[in-house]
């Protein structure tokens, strides 16, 4: 276990403080602070809109927030960021219906921004992808077109190009909810190995199971608030409200 | 002369040549021109300004509400009271393209539509800036969609185009309607003016089957497969 001093020294992701968020009427984050600190794992958890996705899109500034703040890095991002680019530049992201370009090989989605953005050379950033599709193990599909993969593997692609741009953090958000459950161990196992391997990452799921396995930190979310934020042992051990527990029940009674 | 020998007369002499000339060169023109107007609409739709989309809706409006003859005889003979003086050719250009502009509007935005919002997240995510966007995500896939409608618009043109001989514009039709009107040997002229119709819209359907195949990504996996194949011919003679 981490002892008290080195915890100290642990260095924050990302912050946020009081963070609110409206769609019209709608407040979909009702003040929410916590934290993400570097090389662990966090795990949301929670109903459909609690406002899960809402809060781990703001910290890639997809939306921007009402009020409150973000700090990426210590830095605030919040508010109508006109550099928005350069802090995505440090934060991958996952999506629930993986996003991959239609037109590209999946070698071309992965080397797409590390050349345009970065202004990488293309063939330094093909080997990279090549390492990269070796990590998500499929480099066979290197030249398959995305519609020509089943849809666990092309989360893994997903996962690749995101990893392309070495980020700081990477956002899952309900990576495996669209997956075939055949499908949703070969995803999962990838996000668990880059955990174990110290990428900050932080998890929307369902999958209480893969949670137990790798999260540092669960955060159960309802009604855009955040209602638990504890360490996995505890959170698994009972030590929760009675709201948690309920949504506990309902999502493990099957 | 017998009715072929007359027809076939009539698909080599000059004058249809000209007038099937006239008609591919109209065509052609008239599309070119519809894609710019077209693209100026969609762009003006996408905009969130209330004045340019009454614009729009006014332009929209009439161009679909009215027949294709109608605004051709309108450009070329109401246009120059108001100072406007177009060739016949010109004006004819002029109508057609104003009205193909909004039906290839309505296909581009259908294409741009086409590419899904995620597309457009999961780019911004990789830091890709606007520009970037568009150019490298959200074109290329639009065009996919835009494209093959554009050659139906071609053959759809092709045949509009002989509305022009209203304007006495020297085009197929209206070569074929005065060579008959001399000897009042209507089967031959059509005949041949038809040979020619028929030979340009088989031209463009073959050219838009090909580019159908492209849209869908086929050359481009066609290739990649043929690679694949030769890698793994080398493999095995290496393995050998």
């Amino acid at each position: 276990m981490m002892s008290t001093d080195s915890s100290r020294s642990e260095k924050k992701i990302i912050e946020a403080f009081d963070v609110r968020k409206s769609f019209g009427n709608l407040e979909v984050l009702k003040g929410v602070s916590m934290e993400v600190t570097e090389g662990k794992t966090m795990v949301i958890v929670g109903p459909s809109g609690s406002g899960k996705s809402t809060l781990i899109r703001c910290f890639n500034l997809l939306e921007t927030i009402n009020s409150g703040e973000i700090l990426f890095e210590g830095r605030p991002i919040s508010g109508t960021d006109k550099d928005a680019w350069k802090t995505r530049l440090e934060i991958g992201m996952v999506f629930q219906n993986f996003e991959l370009f239609g037109h590209l090989t999946v070698l071309e989605n992965i080397i797409l921004a590390p050349t345009v953005v970065k202004g990488i050379e293309k063939a330094e950033a093909t080997d990279k992808a090549m390492e990269l599709l070796k990590k998500v193990r499929i480099p066979e599909k290197a030249s398959s077109f995305p519609d020509e993969l089943s849809g666990g593997q092309q989360q893994r692609v997903a996962i690749a190009r995101s990893l392309a741009m070495e980020p700081k953090l990477m956002l899952y958000d309900e990576p495996t909810s669209a997956l075939d459950p055949e499908m949703i161990k070969e995803v999962l196992d990838v996000i668990q190995q880059l955990s174990q391997e110290s990428m900050t990452s932080v998890v929307v799921t369902h999958e209480m199971g893969f949670a137990r396995k790798v999260a540092d930190r669960i955060v159960f979310m309802d009604h855009g608030q955040i209602v638990e934020n504890s360490t996995s042992e505890k959170f698994f051990d009972g030590e929760v409200s009675d709201r948690a527990k309920m949504f506990l029940e309902q999502i493990l009674s099957h | 002369m017998d009715a072929l020998t007359l027809t076939i007369d009539y698909i080599f002499s000059e004058t249809f040549f000209h007038g099937a000339q006239m008609t591919l060169l109209l065509t052609i023109v008239s599309v070119f021109f519809g894609i710019v107007v077209g693209l100026i609409i969609a762009i003006l739709q996408e905009m969130d300004n209330k004045y340019l989309n009454y614009i729009v809706v006014a332009y929209l409006w009439f161009f679909r509400g009215t027949p294709v003859l109608f605004q051709i005889i309108f450009v070329y003979n109401v246009l120059p009271s108001f100072g406007i003086n177009l060739s016949s050719f010109a004006s004819g250009v002029v109508a057609l393209a104003l009205n193909e502009g909004a039906y290839i509007a309505e296909i581009m935005r259908a294409g741009l539509q086409s590419v899904g919002k995620g597309q457009r997240t999961a780019a911004t995510a990789l830091a890709m800036k606007e520009w970037q966007i568009m150019r490298y995500v959200i074109v290329p896939q639009a065009l996919r969609v835009i494209i093959p409608p554009i050659g139906n618009q071609f053959i759809g043109m092709l045949k509009l185009s002989a509305l022009v001989s209203v304007v006495a514009v020297e085009e197929l039709l209206l070569v074929a309607n005065q060579a008959a009107s001399s000897n009042f040997r209507y089967l031959e002229a059509l005949m041949a003016a038809g040979v020619y119709y028929l030979f340009f819209t088989t031209v463009f359907m073959y050219i838009q089957g090909h580019i159908e195949f492209w849209a869908k990504g086929g050359r481009r996996r066609a290739q990649r497969d043929k690679e694949l194949k030769v890698d793994v011919a080398i493999e095995r003679t290496e393995v050998r």
